[in-house]
């Protein structure tokens, strides 16, 4: 671990990986603390899955959300202490065509793999629409890191619009017209079925990056799994981005 | 394992380089070797390959939640997905005979004649050293029972013995009455080896809803919190046959697989913590190494020796 700064009320955790290859937006690894890893009640044990959020080099930025024990433990790493990391593993995001204009529309944490996808998109010279939602304008205080101009919506009305981020996809969607849009999603399941149903009506291409919890992350525990209109498929394999195309309203069922 | 062989170990006729295998279901080497890339074919962690278990037909599992995790462990039902056999001989074996190790193939039948059909497709193919016969998965309805009764296990043994002289290896279920019974059970049938445990069936509770959170509805316990029960189940069903055993449970370093091999095992078989470490048998096999040769130096210094594993 090299750094580790507040983002909004997340922790955006920076750790140097000098020999690992460089992941591609919407690619994840596999993290535990060297130390402390399996602490009160046995727990965590199990190696915690989070999308890359920033690259700088050799250096790895993830947004960690402490909501259990091994994002507890993953939250308070200082500089200096040892994180063991897998990856970066996956199938991330696929670049929108030339003509296309791509809008990000980020929940909460899902903003990670996002803040990855704007910069490579601006790197080749192009300007992602960015939305994201977060619980409040405390935890809004990460949305800065996809960039100057996201707009913002929140669940108490106190940054942005309130409200939910599809709401302003919606509104993207029906001022400039959705031709030629390309949508990009993370977030909750919720969010990321609204975003799928929104698109499907729009027929807009949409990818969305999902999330389950995971064992392993490389395709050996096959807990991972997701309905799709194929049957399941494991995420950490066959995505964690999947087409929009490839779910119907059954993904969310449990 | 005995003293000056350094860690090529013996078990049922198959030649290996080290006593570390792989539980099946806990590591996929073909989608290992999308995601390592080549790195994974020359440095194979284990000394032999189990495949996750296959059925005659194909299976696409459980529905998701799918893992829980425990304290030091994890639950999870998965369900067997699989590609059935045919999918199974055209699609994996091809993959899976490239690997640089004997290939074992886990099968599992809902009754003994799928069974059979298992093994009569699989053992004559080249490229398999041997065949284990999943008897214990906790996760699929009557999956446990033939490996739970002590009689069960003993007809499927003798409707699958003729089928083929290549070595049979039974997973035992620790879920049952008397693992010991069901171990002298497959030795009277004419199993050439014994592996175990499976994992312990299980149940999460989902905090927010108070109803079990996976979607199966209950699960099978891994990973270190098993350990010291594997290790009891191990000891016992050495003592009771005259089996190779392979040792499993909740195995994170040398030193565990030591206690297994002290126990009464001829090999051991890394599961959970491959999940956590793709690397974990290698250094598993690596610490294993270190301790019995720190042993054999021990034993040389003083003829009353330290406690190993013979």
């Amino acid at each position: 671990v090299v750094s580790n700064e507040p983002a909004g009320v997340y922790c955006l955790v920076e750790a140097a990986d000098p020999d690992g290859p460089t992941p591609l937006a919407g690619q994840f690894y596999m993290l535990a603390a060297e130390r402390g890893w399996g602490g009160e009640d046995g727990r965590p044990h199990l190696a915690r899955a989070f999308s890359v959020c920033r690259v700088r080099g050799e250096r790895l930025g993830f947004l960690v959300d402490a909501i259990g024990p091994g994002t507890a433990r993953l939250a308070e790493l200082e500089a200096g202490e040892g994180l063991w990391l897998v990856g970066p593993l996956g199938i991330g995001f696929t670049l929108p065509d030339e003509s296309a204009q791509p809008l990000l529309v980020a929940g909460g944490v899902g903003l990670a793999p996002l803040v990855v996808l704007a910069e490579t998109l601006r790197e080749s010279g192009r300007e992602p629409r960015v939305v994201a939602g977060f619980r409040s304008s405390a935890h809004a205080g990460a949305a800065s890191l996809a960039g100057p101009e996201v707009e913002l919506a929140t669940d108490d009305g106190s940054a942005g619009h309130h409200g939910l981020v599809t709401d302003l996809l919606a509104g993207l969607l029906v001022r400039e017209a959705a031709e030629g849009a390309a949508v990009y999603a993370c977030g909750p399941p919720a969010m990321l079925e609204s975003v799928r149903r929104l698109c499907s009506e729009w027929s807009v291409p949409a990818q969305l990056a999902l999330e389950e919890a995971m064992a392993c992350g490389f395709g050996a525990c096959f807990g991972c799994v997701v309905r799709t209109r194929t049957g399941y498929r494991r995420i950490c394999v066959d995505g964690p981005v999947l087409s929009a195309a490839d779910l119907d309203d059954s993904w969310l069922s449990r | 394992m005995r003293p000056g062989r350094g860690l090529a170990t013996e078990l049922a006729g198959l030649e290996l380089e080290h006593p570390v295998l792989n539980g099946s279901g806990t590591f996929d080497a073909i989608a290992g070797l999308r995601t390592f890339g080549p790195a994974l074919r020359e440095r194979f962690p284990f000394s032999a390959f189990v495949s996750k278990t296959i059925t005659v037909e194909p299976r696409e599992g459980n529905p998701p939640p799918r893992l829980w995790e425990a304290p030091a462990g994890l639950v999870n039902s998965i369900g067997l997905p699989n590609k059935g056999l045919e999918g199974f001989l055209a699609h994996d074996l091809p993959v899976l005979a490239t690997l640089p190790v004997p290939l074992v193939v886990s099968v599992a039948g809902f009754s003994y004649e799928e069974f059979a059909r298992l093994v009569e497709a699989v053992a004559p193919e080249d490229c398999v050293a041997a065949l284990e016969l999943n008897v214990s998965c906790p996760n699929v309805k009557s999956g446990c029972v033939m490996g739970a009764e002590p009689l069960e296990t003993l007809a499927l043994m003798q409707r699958l013995r003729p089928v083929t002289r290549k070595p049979l290896i039974v997973k035992l279920t620790p879920n049952a009455a008397d693992v010991g019974a069901v171990a002298e059970a497959a030795e009277q049938g004419g199993a050439d080896a014994l592996s175990l445990i499976n994992t312990l069936r299980s149940v999460a509770i989902d905090p927010a809803s108070g109803r079990p959170w996976l979607g199966a509805g209950s699960g099978g316990l891994s990973g270190p919190a098993v350990r010291v029960v594997a290790l009891e189940q191990v000891h016992a069903v050495a003592a009771r046959t005259g089996l190779p055993v392979i040792g499993m449970g909740g195995i994170r370093s040398g030193r565990d697989a030591l206690d297994f091999l002290a126990a009464g095992a001829t090999a051991v078989a890394v599961g959970t913590e491959n999940f956590r470490d793709p690397a974990a048998a290698e250094r598993v096999h690596g610490e294993l190494a270190a301790l019995l040769s720190l042993h054999e130096a021990e034993r040389a210094d003083d003829a009353a020796g330290v406690s190993s594993p013979s």
